[in-house]
């Protein structure tokens, strides 16, 4: 049991404290979390891609991607830097629609995108409608700085999985750590766990 | 590369030390504390009577090579956090943390140069770790550093940066007053601009190791405004502070 940080009070979320896991704040806003700049790929040259181990290897233009059924979904996203956000809606596709395109082989997804930036996540994870490559936010096309054009979302898992500026994703055999995830921070990555860095 | 594991840990508050208006450096003696490179940073957690927790991240300020463990925390007014570490937190107390955290805004002695170090507001923090390394090391790299700040006040560890750019012909400090200028002020005024950056360098064609924190708009600013002049955009890593948090 952590010792008393004498005269700490805190604040209580005002929310239902069942919706806020261990170790995070309840923000309005929407912070931005990047290492680096922030990309901007012209439209006509951004594609989406399913890569690696699968039957059939498939890429999407920004048109084509537009194309696809989309779903409108309403979700609490927790950022590894201790804020949650409530009730974020965003539009997207979801990964079972791209997965079934493609016809995944293999148990390990690593995401790549603009920029450089990657990210590991079990395959598990992306299907049974519990991700999404989306594009909008709020109702309104996803702005540069949180990801746009385009983004993954898998609000289960820590914030940092849900990679920006997506531009597909490989299938491998074996599970291959992602950027955040070589530097120290938890290979899965479950908020209500507070699994944050590799020892937790 | 797996580091160390990442622990929580005690530390005693050897010392306060108020920086600005708004910000004060928390100095702790941490046992067995397990080192953190120049840019790396703390989780800090405080403790409640009735076991309430909260958390937030703070950027080390001490070198490496300094045996205290230094973190310059600002006060966000409606923050949870930070009020408390500067405003009631004392010498003698124990303070929960764990770290260090990150590994991709770092830079060791040994890495090469030169420096671009771009700091908006208490982003100047990680940075400070970074000139403080360089100097421990008595590193010969060249370092360009570029804070800009309120007014004179509101800047951290000017005495510090000025007597470092100074006695060390390879540090060069440039500084830019987005509020209130000193009296009699030659230097940059108002939010940087691309102008600003090139002059105080290095140009792209010596590709820096460029490292830019603050808040979130000055980063987005800074960083598209480094990739228009020129410089290849992995060559730039950025920390962003949200606009909440504290």
């Amino acid at each position: 049991m952590a010792r008393v940080s004498r005269g700490f009070q805190g604040r209580r979320p005002q929310v239902d404290a069942d919706r806020v896991p261990p170790g995070q704040y309840v923000t309005r806003d929407f912070p931005v979390l990047s290492a680096g700049p922030t990309p901007r790929t012209p439209l006509d040259e951004w594609t989406f891609a399913i890569r690696g181990n699968v039957e059939r290897p498939v890429s999407w233009s920004w048109e084509e991607f537009l194309a696809l059924p989309s779903e409108t979904v309403t979700v609490d996203i927790h950022c590894v830097t201790k804020w949650s956000k409530l009730d974020t809606t965003w539009t997207g596709v979801s990964l079972d629609t791209l997965l079934e395109a493609a016809g995944p082989m293999a148990e390990f997804v690593l995401a790549f995108c603009d920029g450089g930036y990657t990210t590991n996540v079990p395959i598990a994870d992306l299907m049974g409608g519990r991700a999404w490559i989306a594009h909008e936010y709020g109702g309104e096309p996803l702005e540069p700085e949180h990801g746009g054009p385009a983004r993954l979302l898998v609000p289960h898992l820590y914030f940092w999985k849900s990679a920006k500026w997506v531009r597909g994703i490989e299938l491998h055999d074996q599970d291959e750590a992602g950027f955040w995830e070589r530097y120290g921070y938890h290979n899965y990555g479950d908020p209500w766990k507070e699994q944050r860095y590799w020892n937790d | 590369m797996r580091g160390p594991a990442v622990v929580w840990r005690y530390g005693t508050v050897t010392a306060l030390i108020d920086e600005s208006p708004h910000a004060k450096t928390i100095e702790l003696h941490v046992p067995e504390w397990p080192g953190h490179a120049a840019g790396q940073h703390v989780d800090v957690r405080l403790t409640a009577e009735d076991g309430y927790q909260a958390q937030r991240s703070y950027s080390v300020a001490s070198a490496p090579e300094d045996p205290r463990l230094a973190l310059t925390v600002e006060r966000i007014d409606d923050g949870e956090v930070s009020p408390y570490l500067t405003g009631e937190l004392r010498i003698g107390d124990e303070l929960e943390l764990r770290g260090p955290i990150g590994g991709h805004f770092t830079w060791r002695a040994g890495d090469d140069g030169p420096l671009l170090l771009v700091g908006g507001g208490s982003g100047l923090v990680p940075l400070m770790a970074m000139l403080r390394h360089r100097a421990a090391r008595s590193s010969q790299v060249d370092a360009r550093l570029l804070v800009s700040a309120r007014s004179l006040g509101d800047a951290l560890y000017s005495d510090e940066l000025e007597t470092l750019a100074a006695a060390d012909d390879g540090v060069v400090l440039h500084r830019t007053f987005t509020r209130e200028q000193p009296a009699g002020w030659t230097g940059f005024t108002g939010r940087i601009d691309a102008q600003m950056l090139s002059s105080v360098g290095p140009a792209p064609a010596a590709r820096p190791r460029i490292f830019v924190c603050g808040p979130t708009a000055f980063v987005e600013r800074a960083d598209d405004l480094l990739v228009e002049l020129g410089h290849d955009p992995t060559t730039i890593r950025s920390e962003r502070f949200g606009p909440t948090g504290g």
